[in-house]
């Protein structure tokens, strides 16, 4: 188990880093109070339960995960706050958000009010016996398949993921391809997200993409796209930077790659994080630092657009990782 | 100054070679940029090879700078050591190769 929230962001504010920009102070770097842009993504993240324990995890997410998860109810509170939004995109994630008992429900309500769902799916959780008509519920709905596969060879996806993984995700993807996906429908989305094996920032998403077309063409699989994003310093990979002593030197390499090109596409901007008890994020990282909505004691209960829009975003040291380099988001890379 | 033969600290200020001739840095530096971009060889390709010249030339700035590198353009581990063993073939093999000129010179001189 990971550090407490507040001992992460401790850490992080800790680093002395001599000679980075701005002093390695987030708000000086961006200038201007972060301001939010018009909600077009509705991220609900139904829990930590999860079929993996990855290395990387933000989430710290697991199969004993048993407690941290939504209920019906807070399902319920998510799709009335949903209506009073023009959020066209509803983005599912976790742990694996298949595994909570609302996932079907919650597809189902937002496929009726007509948005664009993403499942940000782990694979291998389309391989359980309970989840076998998973990909099949999935394809008939119109769902995107955002699915995570750290690299297109065995080594760094085993390393990263687990043992045996990278041959489960093939087959996972196999399965997803028979029902139609990756394969240039646009009612059949599969997206594949990498994200270093390491300390390092990711490659470029376009010869990237090509790169893993290629490769995984030599396994029977295609797909549409595939997202390029930075490890975020936090939760287990900030326990495995810290580790392997690679944290001062990965935060400065964040640092120094900050991009003031991506600050107009950064997701704080445009989305809003719902946790699995109903409390209100600026994105999932924030919500895995317990860092809340500066919009005091507001949930996903009582949900006030406007005061979602009126509001700063929140930020700290973490948030290098998504202005580095290209960027990076739930979206892929900014710039 | 620094008082051994490598120094880390050289590689991240590598452009402050400019100081001595700014417009021959500034060529080769632009040339250099080029060369890296993909064309007909993906960045990682171009990233690999570079990784096994730095192994040839006994570089350790250029193994420091491209084992990072070809990390970041999606080589791993496997392909990384194989083109370190590409490298080291090619030196192995051309030491070798010379061998037939020692040979042909010794079979030309003795009985």
């Amino acid at each position: 188990m990971s550090r407490p929230p507040a001992r992460q962001l401790e850490r992080l504010a800790s680093l002395a880093l001599p000679g980075a920009a701005h002093g390695g102070v987030f708000a000086a770097a961006v200038g201007a109070p972060l301001r939010p842009a018009a909600l077009e993504v509705f991220q609900i993240n139904l829990g930590k339960l999860c079929n993996m324990t990855c290395r990387h995890c933000h989430v710290d997410a697991g199969p004993d995960k048993t407690v941290e998860n939504m209920d019906e109810r807070t399902v319920d509170a998510c799709l009335a706050a949903l209506d009073k939004t023009q959020a066209r995109v509803v983005d599912l994630t976790g742990g694996a958000p298949e595994l909570n008992p609302g996932f079907r429900r919650l597809v189902d309500a937002c496929v009726a009010r007509g948005k664009r769902v993403i499942d940000r799916c782990n694979l291998t959780v389309l391989l359980l016996e309970r989840e076998k008509d998973l990909a099949g519920f999935l394809a008939e709905r119109g769902v995107e398949v955002t699915a995570s596969l750290p690299h297109a060879r065995r080594r760094s996806t085993d390393a990263q993921r687990g043992d045996g993984t990278f041959d489960k995700s093939l087959r996972a993807l196999r399965l997803l391809n028979e029902r139609g996906y990756g394969r240039g429908d646009p009612g059949r989305v599969l997206t594949l997200v990498s994200n270093p094996v390491g300390a390092f920032l990711p490659g470029d998403q376009k010869a990237m993409e090509k790169e893993w077309r290629a490769a995984l063409a030599e396994e029977g699989v295609s797909f549409d796209r595939l997202l390029c994003i930075a490890n975020m310093p936090i939760s287990r990979y900030l326990d495995w930077l810290e580790a392997s002593g690679n944290l001062e030197a990965y935060l400065k390499t964040l640092i120094d790659a900050y991009n003031p090109g991506t600050v107009a596409g950064l997701m704080c901007r445009n989305t809003l994080s719902v946790g699995w008890d109903g409390k209100l994020y600026d994105c999932d990282f924030n919500q895995m630092l317990e860092l809340p909505l500066a919009v005091p004691g507001m949930t996903v209960f009582d949900f006030d657009p406007e005061k979602w829009a009126a509001r700063g975003v929140v930020t700290a040291r973490h948030c290098y990782g998504c202005t580095a380099g290209s960027g990076s988001s739930c979206g892929g890379q900014l710039a | 100054m620094s008082d051994h033969y490598y120094d880390k600290k050289h590689l991240h200020g590598f452009g402050d070679i400019a100081k001595g001739a700014p417009t021959l840095a500034a060529k080769f530096f632009d040339y250099y940029g080029e060369v890296f971009k993909a064309g007909a060889l993906s960045a990682r390709e171009k990233s690999l090879i570079a990784l096994a010249v730095a192994h040839a030339v006994q570089c350790p700035y250029c193994i420091d700078a491209y084992s990072g590198d070809a990390l970041k353009q999606g080589a791993d581990l496997e392909q990384m050591t194989e083109a370190v063993h590409v490298a080291c073939a090619i030196r192995g093999g051309a030491s070798l190769v010379h061998g037939r000129q020692m040979q042909e010179h010794a079979e030309k001189a003795s009985m």
